[in-house]
């Protein structure tokens, strides 16, 4: 990295280097130490019982929190990504630069975005649960999660389109294409690469997310038979099994799944990143 | 909250919701105290980890090490809350006595959360110090640590503390982990090795029962907990701001 020859070193023993190092040190090792233990207590006990088809109090399985936690990612991205593209398209593309409506979309996603998510759940509960009456339910839930998701979406996607070259737009309307038609046609195929790395991150949230669900979706591990029935997702799972007690072997194995899934969305997060600032 | 009386409500040292009484002083002291130890832990080695990352590191060792940083901010809060709860409570238990769930164990499994938070940030600041001043040190004589440590970093100060603020924001709101290994009794914590509960530990435990005024005192739990997250998103914000200029 550094271009010239490195400084002549002094015998002396360093102790700032030694400081640095060691704390270096500490943090490789925590990762190693949790990600190893949690992999060596658990692979073990990824039997075939976790997977059946219905959850009994004997083989604990994880089979249906599992699909429930795929029905809550697609029904949620199917209500955040739309609204999260768009408002990042009028952001970028439509509004004027100074606007007073711009900088108040702005501050509310970046406010949004840094509260935690009792409190999403705490506002879920009351608005949904109780005040909209729909009960601890599948679609309360999808909303709770889709508003928490929503500023991270909208947040990407803006930076997605910022980082379209103007240039495209200018070729777009030299040849004689409208706003609308720039828009589809050029920006958002251009920018397909970045808001899929946002959407892909958000997933990841929503399937580590357990605080705003306990009091959203409820905890009934059992396929749902509607949009108003309760449901309970593999993070929720994971803290009734570790909260009881009882199914310690199960958690564990659960952890590692669970582990899983989001180092693979992380990565493929990444890897769709990369692919922008590398690719064409 | 004005039935209870904002000061009441505010300072009350107890916390009886079978007994009308709501004073969540002890869990603000709480989330305060668990924040405080957290931070002091996590930037510590939060920063000096992104120095190394930046300045002193080959560059094998650092793919592996970003490569851990970022699965780290990965891994969901309740993973963490497991692993303390399996891991670091029965180990507190055994060096130091008492029941394990405490505030140093909450500290502790907070710290290392908020751990990948505080190095992409700082590293980032750090990276950004033009690489002139580090030259210019070294071009007066001085070592390449010297360089880094009297040159480079007093610039990238205020990026730093815009990454310590932000992962103080992440340990005030944390819920799942902290619960799983805090104790959550609602008491003014007494010592390291003594059991506290949070705000959002507050809100998590008793929601799911809670009727009338309680719920409202709930409510206004996650009000004080708002407002402490937006005093820290606009400390943030200063911070950042600091840095552009």
């Amino acid at each position: 990295m550094r271009s010239f020859s490195k400084p002549r070193k002094r015998p002396r023993f360093s102790f700032f280097k030694f400081v640095v190092r060691t704390a270096a040190g500490i943090t490789a090792a925590a990762v190693l130490f949790l990600v190893t233990y949690i992999l060596v207590k658990g692979i073990p006990h990824l039997s075939p019982g976790l997977f059946a088809w219905v959850y009994t109090s004997v083989n604990a399985s994880l089979l249906p929190a599992l699909i429930n936690t795929l029905i809550v990612v697609l029904l949620t991205l199917l209500l955040s990504v739309p609204i999260g593209i768009f408002s990042a398209i009028w952001l970028n593309e439509y509004a004027k630069r100074g606007n007073r409506l711009v900088m108040a979309v702005r501050l509310a996603a970046e406010t949004l975005s840094g509260i935690p998510s009792i409190v999403y759940g705490l506002f879920g509960m009351l608005m949904f649960v109780v005040y909209l009456n729909w009960g601890f339910s599948l679609l309360a839930g999808v909303f709770t999660l889709a508003i928490m998701v929503l500023p991270l979406i909208m947040r990407t996607a803006e930076e997605a389109l910022k980082s379209v070259p103007a240039s495209y737009r200018e070729g777009s309307f030299a040849l004689g294409a409208g706003k609308v038609r720039t828009v589809f046609a050029i920006i958002l195929p251009a920018a397909t690469r970045g808001i899929l790395a946002g959407v892909v991150l958000a997933i990841g949230r929503i399937v580590g997310e357990s605080a705003a669900l306990i009091f959203t979706a409820g905890t009934v591990a059992a396929t749902p038979t509607g949009l108003f029935s309760s449901v309970r997702t593999l993070a929720v799972h994971m803290y009734n099994l570790s909260s009881e007690g009882l199914y310690v072997n199960q958690a564990y194995a659960t952890a590692v799944f669970l582990l899983a899934v989001v180092i693979g969305l992380n990565t493929l997060s990444g890897w769709i990143a990369k692919k922008i600032s590398g690719g064409t | 909250m004005a039935k209870i009386g904002v000061f009441r409500f505010l300072t009350g040292t107890e916390w009886k919701p079978s007994g009308g009484i709501y004073g969540i002083a002890p869990m603000i002291l709480g989330s305060l105290y668990v924040t405080a130890c957290a931070a002091a832990f996590g930037s510590a080695v939060g920063i000096l980890t992104a120095v190394f990352l930046a300045k002193f590191c080959p560059k094998r060792i650092y793919k592996f090490l970003s490569g851990a940083v970022s699965l780290m901010a990965g891994i969901p809060s309740i993973v963490y809350g497991f692993f303390g709860l399996m891991v670091l409570v029965p180990a507190t238990q055994w060096l130091f006595g008492g029941s394990g769930n405490s505030l140093f164990t909450a500290s502790l499994l907070l710290g290392v959360m908020i751990l990948p938070t505080i190095i992409s940030v700082s590293e980032a600041a750090i990276q950004a110090v033009p690489e002139s001043y580090y030259e210019g040190a070294v071009a007066l004589g001085a070592t390449h640590e010297r360089a880094v440590r009297t040159a480079v970093l007093p610039d990238a100060r205020s990026g730093m503390m815009a990454g310590v603020i932000l992962g103080v924001g992440r340990a005030v709101g944390e819920t799942m982990a902290v619960i799983m290994v805090a104790g959550n009794q609602a008491v003014i914590p007494s010592g390291l090795f003594k059991g506290l509960r949070t705000l959002t530990g507050n809100i998590v435990m008793e929601m799911g029962y809670a009727e009338g005024l309680h719920r409202d005192a709930l409510i206004a739990t996650a009000v004080v907990l708002f407002i402490f997250i937006l005093l820290i998103n606009i400390l943030f914000s200063l911070s950042r701001r600091r840095v552009s200029q």
